[in-house]
């Protein structure tokens, strides 16, 4: 019965942590983190390599391609994803850093900048 | 003042994806061929920049971009490091407290040698810099080390640098020296390695991102890195040495770096300098 107990918290426990802040952004606050990810300096820094077609990016870089028909280049979402966590599976001497392999972002900072790019 | 130049402009292109090759040679004691490394370093950079001359990678990111060439020959014209030149000669000249000064520790008074360093000392078994004699020649005189990485060193080394402008860079490594092979392959792997937070390798910036944007800067070739040091830095607004450099680089991806003539970053300039075998002395430069 105690055994019955425990779970059932544990159980309550989990199912509260899951609808916890990151997945209760809407989309468009999703968008927004997504792109101060984009540009900022001590968070993606995406901008330094990469052109996008946003009134907002300015003196972007060009290491890497532009950001542009991103949902049809990557009609899978989550390949777009993994070239973001980790640029080096693909590319060994890629000069994109590994954001989610390195911790540069959090898991969360990487959904929003990925629903970001994917309106390009 | 005299300023190496050529007049043949840079193309810059956008090879991003590009497979860099230009460490051809092995990265082990057995495989590693230093002439072939530089060669092959040397055969990147002219497929890249065909229009640009080889003497002309002393110039930097200016051999390359024709846009900030502009600038930097305006700014050449009244050279910012004027001041540290002379500087150097008065500090070259003046007499330590026991009577001697620093033309007794170099060769030919230390007058047009710059080109000579760094070199392997096969006594010592270690990479010798300009600038880590300039403080030996200091503490066995019974003066103190100054610190590394600006101020009277720089300007010292600046002053040593511009008596030796147009001589041409031929640093050996001595025949079947494995120690001094080990030390310009280490050199050579910290060029190579990626590191840090940021995964950056010094290659990947200044080998394959060579003249192509990251935000609004362009790293420039990796050939001719140290042919111009110190540098007059507009962002530092002073005179720097390389490792001063070598050190904001290190930092740059997100790594600890390491200390200035520490050395890895000694060993470093002797495979970058290395690289630039047949390159002239034009030091000291001014930079963005
Ligand atoms: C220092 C440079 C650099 C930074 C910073 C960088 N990238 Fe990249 N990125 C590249 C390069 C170069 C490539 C090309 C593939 C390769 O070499 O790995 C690339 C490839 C990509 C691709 C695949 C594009 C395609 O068309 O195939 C995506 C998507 C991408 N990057 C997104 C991002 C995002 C999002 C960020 C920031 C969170 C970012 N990148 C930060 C350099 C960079
Ligand atoms: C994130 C990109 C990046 C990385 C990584 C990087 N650099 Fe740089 N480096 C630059 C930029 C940009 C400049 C300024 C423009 C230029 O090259 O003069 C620069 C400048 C330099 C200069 C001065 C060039 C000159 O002509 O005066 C040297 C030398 C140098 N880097 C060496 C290194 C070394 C060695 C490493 C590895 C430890 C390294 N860099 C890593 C981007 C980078």
């Amino acid at each position: 019965m105690r055994k019955l107990t425990t779970s059932m918290c544990v159980t309550g426990l989990v199912a509260l942590l899951a609808t916890s802040p990151a997945s209760a952004l809407t989309v468009e606050e999703s968008i927004a983190e997504g792109k101060a990810v984009y540009m900022g300096k001590s968070r993606g820094n995406c901008i330094s390599c990469h052109q996008i077609n946003d009134p907002d990016a300015n003196l972007p870089g060009n290491q890497g391609p532009p950001m542009f028909a991103m949902a049809q280049r990557f009609p899978d979402k989550r390949i777009l994803r993994a070239q973001v966590w980790d640029a080096t599976k693909n590319n060994p001497i890629s000069i994109m850093p590994p954001l989610g392999k390195h911790w540069i972002l959090s898991e969360e900072d990487i959904d929003a900048v990925v629903e970001y790019i994917y309106q390009f | 003042m005299k300023i190496i130049k050529n007049l043949a402009l840079g193309v810059s292109f956008i090879m991003s994806t590009q497979l860099v090759s230009a460490a051809s040679t092995g990265t082990t004691l057995e495989t590693v061929s230093p002439e072939a490394d530089r060669i092959a370093l040397q055969n990147f950079y002219k497929k890249r920049f065909p229009n640009t001359e080889l003497q002309d990678y002393v110039n930097g990111i200016y051999a390359v971009d024709a846009d900030s060439r502009t600038q930097w020959e305006d700014i050449e014209a009244f050279p910012p490091y004027e001041f540290d030149v002379e500087e150097g000669e008065r500090l070259f000249n003046i007499a330590f407290a026991n009577g001697k000064g620093y033309a007794d520790c170099f060769e030919n008074g230390g007058i047009g040698i710059r080109q000579n360093f760094p070199y392997w000392n096969k006594e010592e078994g270690t990479v010798k810099t300009l600038e880590q004699e300039i403080n030996e020649c200091r503490e066995s005189n019974g003066e103190k080390a100054l610190k590394w990485g600006k101020g009277p060193i720089a300007q010292i080394s600046a002053y040593m640098a511009w008596t030796s402008r147009g001589k041409v860079f031929d640093i050996s490594i001595p025949d079947g020296d494995k120690k001094a092979l080990a030390a310009y392959l280490d050199g050579k792997k910290f060029f190579y390695s990626k590191r840090g937070q940021l995964n950056l390798s010094c290659a990947n910036c200044h080998v394959q991102g060579s003249n192509i944007r990251i935000r609004a800067d362009l790293a420039s070739p990796a050939l001719g890195h140290t042919s111009h040091f110190p540098v007059f830095r507009s962002k530092w607004g002073e005179l720097g040495t390389l490792h001063r450099r070598y050190k904001g680089c290190h930092q740059d991806s997100r790594s600890n770096p390491l200390d200035m003539q520490s050395e890895t970053f000694r060993n470093l300039e002797f495979f970058q300098t290395y690289m630039s075998n047949g390159l002239v002395v034009n030091g000291p430069g001014s930079r963005k």
